[in-house]
């Protein structure tokens, strides 16, 4: 069996009062790109810090790349590449020194370290800002470099915490095609994001977290099926008898929208759809308008989140140092 | 390749990286200097002709040797300032994930430190040289004291580091910025212990910068205003245990805040 890129095991995590991870879990296949979805003070951060050494937990077991953070810290630093939340750059090197500099902290020759920076900034379209000064850079170019300063050593685990936090649409746009590049490439990506259509766009698999606990895993599909199936809403013409299309099509009438809602069974939302157009068909019915409307990731959050969440928007983003 | 070596190539590259930011943005240390050259000149020409010395004495070449002093002191400002940029911006945190020695990054500051302070050093001696300063002393006793000095340095140094891991926020910064004001002029600094009042002259010859002020007078044959107390044999003992002291109470303090850093 090969070595998963990351398995963590009833992790435990208390900051005086705050328990930001509270007997947390995950496992982390390799070749994917797996979120960590959670609102603000979930313990994402707290679980990156926990995975990359910067931070020692309570309680619990964390292999990466199959060493031990505890016991062997020194060969997880060299698995991993951390882009943490806040872009860990040098403001006054450019941006070629700083690629350089991190390459040679590596360990490479400052021949290879130069040879790497060229390659990854090219690689993220930073060729031409080589030889300016990070402070000059854009949001998304920053976000870029940081991205690039964290794939030097080519890690087996990248970990991008909250990439596109705080970013412009373009920009976020900018870095989720780096991602993809960097995905492409082979490289595992464990990524934590509090926008669901961030985790949506890039991950295979998504986590939600919440107060330091799993409150849910699967695909962006299979956690939107948990929510609840598809539903095909039938919107009945003006004068129409809204009762018997309710009839008709099995479903649920509301008169003040004209619409009849039939909810998706087993066999999914197509299924549902091509049912409800025969069901209309057979029964001689007209329709004004019909769609399938999927839940959304939104959906899916606030509802597994509802339960914890309420009392305690208050509480600091415990992770954050 | 050892340990040791590895550690040296890692801090190395730190340094170089400290030392960009000077060439790039050159007035931090520019006015650093500058700074204790407008101490020298309002010490020494505006207010030194009203500062009387016990045991008799020039007030100008007793000056320097504080200035020297009181420089290496202030020069916890830039260090503990540029380490608490860089945890806050998270650049530390990306280095403690590399793997790299712990040790790399504060001894990569250090190094960068020395050298601007050995720098400043430099051109507070020649400036001093220049109005009538001198070192009497021989070539031996002259660099014993300048590596006196750099010691002090090395001790702010790793306070420096130390505050900085510890109080980030920009009051940490801005309360050592006005703190080393009455730590470094409650010394013999400026003037002699001996003129002030007795309990206050108690504490300020037991401030460490003074034991080193003191030494370096010494060294460079200049006059040393002391008639008596604590400094008067023990100045040059005193001038390598203070620092000393410090960096072995801080070494371990600042490791252990770089390690928790986040937790």
């Amino acid at each position: 069996m090969p070595v998963l890129p990351l398995v963590a095991h009833g992790l435990r995590k208390r900051y005086g009062d705050t328990l930001a991870l509270d007997g947390f879990d995950l496992e982390v296949r390799p070749g994917s790109v797996h979120a960590l979805l959670g609102p603000n003070g979930a313990g994402k951060s707290t679980a990156v810090n926990t995975f990359t050494t910067l931070t020692r937990c309570d309680e619990g077991e964390v292999h990466v790349a199959g060493h031990d953070v505890r016991r062997e810290p020194a060969a997880v630093r060299a698995a991993v590449g951390l882009v943490g939340q806040h872009a860990a750059l040098d403001e006054i090197l450019f941006g070629r020194e700083n690629l350089v500099m991190f390459g040679r902290l590596y360990g490479l020759s400052k021949a290879a370290a130069r040879e790497r920076a060229d390659e990854l900034l090219r690689t993220f379209g930073l060729s031409d800002a080589a030889d300016r000064k990070v402070s000059t850079y854009s949001g998304g170019m920053r976000r870029r470099l940081d991205i690039a300063a964290g794939l030097i050593r080519r890690p087996a685990l990248l970990f991008l915490d909250e990439p596109t936090t705080g970013l412009d649409p373009r920009a976020r746009n900018e870095v989720w095609q780096a991602v993809r590049r960097i995905v492409d490439a082979g490289t595992t990506v464990l990524l934590t994001t509090q926008y669901l259509d961030e985790a949506d766009q890039l991950a295979d698999r998504i986590t939600v977290m919440d107060a330091g606990r799993v409150v849910a895993e699967g695909t962006a599909q299979e956690l939107k099926r948990r929510v609840g199936g598809d539903r095909v809403l039938v919107t009945a013409p003006v004068h129409a008898d809204l009762d018997r299309l309710a009839a008709a099509l099995g479903g649920i009438g509301d008169p003040e929208l004209r619409q009849v809602t039939v909810e998706a069974g087993p066999g999914g939302g197509a299924a549902a759809l091509t049912a409800a157009v025969r069901a209309l068909d057979a029964a001689h019915l007209e329709a004004e308008d019909i769609l399938l409307r999927r839940p959304t990731l939104d959906e899916v959050f606030l509802h597994l989140t509802a339960d914890h969440s309420a009392p305690d928007t208050a509480r600091p983003e415990g992770a954050h140092r | 390749m050892n340990a040791v070596t590895t550690t040296l190539r890692q801090s190395w590259v730190i340094t170089l990286r400290d030392l960009k930011h000077w060439q790039r943005e050159p007035w931090t240390p520019i006015f650093g200097i500058a700074f204790s050259v407008m101490l020298v000149l309002m010490f020494g020409f505006l207010m030194g002709g009203a500062i009387g010395l016990p045991g008799g004495g020039d007030y100008l070449p007793y000056l320097l040797p504080g200035i020297f002093a009181l420089s290496m002191m202030f020069g916890i400002e830039a260090t503990m300032s540029a380490v608490a940029n860089d945890s806050k911006k998270g650049v530390t945190d990306r280095f403690r994930s590399l793997p790299i020695s712990s040790a790399a990054v504060p001894l990569g500051r250090a190094g960068a430190d020395l050298m601007n302070s050995a720098a400043e050093l430099a051109v507070l001696m020649v400036g001093g040289l220049l109005i009538g300063w001198q070192a009497s002393g021989s070539v031996g006793a002259t660099a014993l004291a300048v590596v006196l000095l750099l010691w002090l340095r090395f001790a702010m140094l790793v306070l420096g580091v130390f505050l900085g891991l510890a109080f980030r926020g920009e009051g940490g910064v801005t309360a050592v910025q006005v703190l080393v004001w009455p730590v470094g002029f409650l010394s013999n600094v400026l003037v002699a212990p001996e003129s002030m009042p007795a309990w206050l002259g108690a504490v300020a010859q037991w401030n460490p910068i003074s034991a080193t002020a003191a030494a370096c007078r010494e060294l460079f044959g200049n006059p040393t205003g002391i008639t008596g107390g604590v400094l008067a044999d023990n100045a040059l003992l005193l001038a390598v245990l203070w620092p000393t002291a410090l960096v072995l109470v801080f070494v371990p303090l600042t490791a252990r805040a770089y390690r928790r850093l986040s937790r």
